[in-house]
């Protein structure tokens, strides 16, 4: 039995969800460290109101509002849960293309220019096609497909550079995100799109229900009433799995991996390494323009088209959904639930006490801040089993979710706008 | 033509001295992607001593007698402010790559995520909205050079030299360029620089010589940081009147293209930042921009949409790119973490 239990905590796959785990706990315990801080030095915020904000850092997602005396109360709040679910749908999708990129050894951080533009694709195609004529399941998956397109043709940019040219694609994401960030803006400014009838929201694109397109909701709504929920949650789920398989059962997968092992290995082994880059980027790019396109035909989410000045921030956390799930398609499945569980406990944290939701992001931070050495905590986690052999296995395939290759000459990474406003705020 | 090179300046200066700070760090081995955080947190810490210095009300009289070289001492405190806390911000960045042998890459998103989170958490608990101004007044009335400031009559035309290069200016443009001379020559013509240098070339070899590599890439990154961080506090002091709101446009990613486009060469960075700054300055205000003082504003007559000078900078970024890649040449040994014992 005991034996049983030692392999369990050697295996490579045990350390990998420790990490991460001890990760997020770190993160946790740095945002309550925060709000304590500032409960203590601003005069306004007391003690008692730091001690609610870090029960909420732990429990949102439990949260069910303040009771008649003003405490707060915890139980199952199946709203809360559905929403988790409706939000994780994006991130997960952005998170596997993060994850598709990170195992060909490419740094995808255009998922939120890749997003933007399917976004424009599903939207304009959801809205455009009359509805008169086509039946609206129909149009669903055009829209569907469309921005999925517009995505992969959106990530090809940065593979097309990078195989060809040998620009880092880093900078090359990095730059295709303001230039779609723009082009969005410039596709919807004076276009029919825009949400004309309602008074003060000619910012907002049309929600997909005012031509009749809206997600199936599957039975989910009954499950967790109240919630925006919807059928997306399982097609991300579905599309986790699909990737699971491509990368791990099916030659292409395996060619993949071995362009992200060592790319010139790869080439003398007669893999086309430059067709993989892009291919890889063009897989990666469709999964975001999936996020985009079932987040924003769930039919209750509005689209802030004037958005040259931010990029979305569902892009931007893609990254650390990937980091945290080490790459592993369906552990992202369970980080992306994280994620936008932490998006929950911000909401309650602005609506229930004196702090705001940035805090979450701060979290987000560290965690992303802690997997960037998790290879150290790993090692820490052998050294103190004293498997001297785990250790050298462990540091030998070390490689982690990071490209192995030396970063090539150029470089450039992360957000400029981080997850701090979502325009494309969604009004129920 | 006046306003044109004034704002070109504007632009290409926090360019030029950000990617500055990215050779500093990528010269000695690491890759500062976090130089965009550090812009972030460098603008916030300075606009926060401006005005908790303006509550505290040290410089009102200077202010009320119109003391303009009290004033810029002032501008002065803050870069520094700025670059000191920008310093600090990037020891996170050095500890977990040099001490852990983290990846760098990842160190530098997560560094990025933060500062934004970081700097809004606390302008929304500090300010109660999403934006830190100054306490009174603005950038322009406190900071900037005019011709009345020194004395001059407003309307004596001081030709066109005097001008752009004294009317309506900031001193921290001048301290920003002055900066940039004294630490490329530092770099280069130094025996810190060269061994700052090959820190990132051959750590090993630099290692044999006795040189201490972890030290020097504390001490690139660190000089990086304060770069950064000053520069941060001049872009949020120059063109967005000295209020932080947890974002640079993006100014950090684009400094970085500038120093790859620059192939980490001081001279070569300082005219592709004038380049970056010439694009970015028509993408702001190519509406206002006459070139030839005629009274036509060409850019705006043209007809093409404002989206595309918009994105301009960024494609011009990339086809630039596409021309230069296969002659760049990154310091050998950037992003790989010092191993002593290895072969």
């Amino acid at each position: 039995m005991k034996q049983s239990a030692n392999g369990l905590l050697s295996r490579d796959s045990t350390k990998t969800v420790l990490a991460s785990l001890i990760s997020i706990l770190i993160g946790l315990v740095v945002g309550s460290v925060i709000i304590l801080l500032v409960g203590l030095a601003d005069p306004d915020l007391s003690l008692s109101s730091a001690w609610e904000g870090i029960r909420l850092v732990f429990g949102g997602l439990l949260s069910t509002g303040r009771d008649a005396a003003g405490a707060l109360t915890f139980g199952f709040n199946p709203t809360n849960v559905g929403n988790m679910l409706f939000r994780a749908t994006p991130l997960i999708l952005t998170g596997l293309s993060v994850a598709v990129a990170f195992k060909t050894g490419l740094f995808n951080i255009g998922a939120p220019g890749q997003y933007l533009m399917g976004t424009a694709a599903s939207l304009m195609l959801a809205l455009g096609i009359p509805s008169e004529t086509v039946p609206t399941g129909l149009i669903w998956c055009i829209a569907f497909l469309g921005g999925i397109l517009a995505g992969a043709i959106w990530g090809c940019i940065p593979g097309l550079v990078k195989a060809l040219l040998n620009i880092n694609e880093v900078l090359a994401c990095i730059m295709t995100n303001w230039i779609a960030a723009n082009l969005v803006t410039w596709m919807f400014d004076g276009s029919d799109f825009r949400n004309l009838v309602e008074n003060t929201k000619s910012g907002y694109i049309y929600k997909t229900s005012y031509n009749g397109v809206e997600t199936a909701k599957l039975g989910l709504d009954k499950l967790f009433p109240n919630s925006q929920v919807n059928g997306g949650i399982v097609i991300a789920i579905v599309m986790a799995i699909l990737v699971y398989i491509l990368m791990t059962k099916t030659t292409l997968g395996y060619e993949l991996k071995a362009c992200g092992s060592n790319r010139h290995a790869a080439r003398y082994a007669g893999i086309r390494d430059k067709r993989n880059i892009v291919l890889s980027m063009a897989i990666a790019g469709g999964l975001s323009g999936a996020a985009a396109a079932l987040y924003y035909l769930s039919g209750n989410t509005e689209f802030f088209w004037s958005t040259y000045q931010t990029l979305p921030a569902i892009g931007f956390n893609g990254i650390p959904v990937a980091l945290l799930a080490a790459s592993n398609p369906i552990g992202v499945v369970f980080t992306g639930c994280f994620m936008s569980m932490l998006d929950i406990v911000g909401l309650q944290l602005t609506n229930l006490t004196a702090y705001n939701e940035y805090i979450t992001d701060v979290i987000i931070a560290t965690i992303v801040y802690l997997s960037a050495f998790s290879l150290v905590i790993r090692m820490l986690l052998s050294g103190r089993k004293k498997h001297k052999t785990a250790v050298s296995v462990e540091t030998a395939s070390a490689a982690g979710p990071v490209p192995a290759e030396a970063a090539p000459p150029a470089e450039a990474g992360g957000p400029e706008t981080d997850g701090t406003e979502e325009k494309g705020g969604e009004a129920t | 033509m006046t306003f044109l090179i004034q704002q070109t300046l504007i632009y290409a200066v926090p360019l030029m001295i950000v990617a500055l700070a990215g050779v500093f760090a990528e010269r000695s081995g690491i890759i500062n992607l976090a130089l965009e955080g550090i812009m972030i947190f460098g603008a916030f810490a300075g606009v926060l001593f401006v005005n908790l210095t303006q509550q505290a009300g040290v410089f009102a009289g200077a202010k009320e007698a119109g003391n303009w070289v009290a004033l810029q001492g002032f501008e002065l405190l803050a870069m520094l402010v700025a670059a000191l806390v920008g310093a600090l911000f990037s020891l996170l960045l050095s500890f977990a790559s040099v001490n852990l042998k983290a990846d760098q890459t990842i160190g530098g998103t997560a560094l990025n995520l933060l500062a934004p989170a970081l700097v809004l958490f606390l302008i929304r608990v500090i300010a109660n909205q999403n934006t830190l101004q100054m306490a009174e007044g603005d950038a322009a009335s406190w900071f900037m050079i005019r011709k009345s400031t020194l004395g001059i009559d407003r309307s004596t035309d001081l030709g066109f030299l005097g001008e752009t290069f004294i009317n309506r200016v900031y001193l921290a443009t001048y301290i920003c360029i002055l900066l940039f001379i004294v630490l490329s020559i530092i770099l280069y013509k130094t025996r810190f620089g060269l061994r700052l240098r090959s820190c990132g070339e051959n750590p090993q070899a630099a290692d044999s010589l006795g040189i201490n590599v972890y030290r020097m890439r504390y001490a690139g990154t660190t000089i990086s940081g304060a770069l950064a961080g000053m520069g941060g506090f001049v872009y949020a002091l120059t063109t967005a009147n000295c209020a932080s709101t947890g974002d640079v446009a993006g100014f950090g990613f684009l400094a970085l293209a500038v120093m790859i486009f620059g192939n980490w060469k001081p001279l070569n960075i300082a005219g592709a930042a004038l380049l970056f700054g010439l694009f970015k300055c028509i993408a702001a205000s190519y509406a206002s921009i006459d070139i030839n003082g005629d009274g036509a504003f060409l850019l705006a007559e043209i007809g093409i949409s404002p989206h595309f000078y918009r994105m301009l900078p960024y494609i011009i970024t990339l086809v630039v790119l596409a021309f230069t890649s296969r002659k760049s040449r990154a310091p050998k040994a950037e992003g790989v973490p010092y191993d002593k014992g290895q072969r």
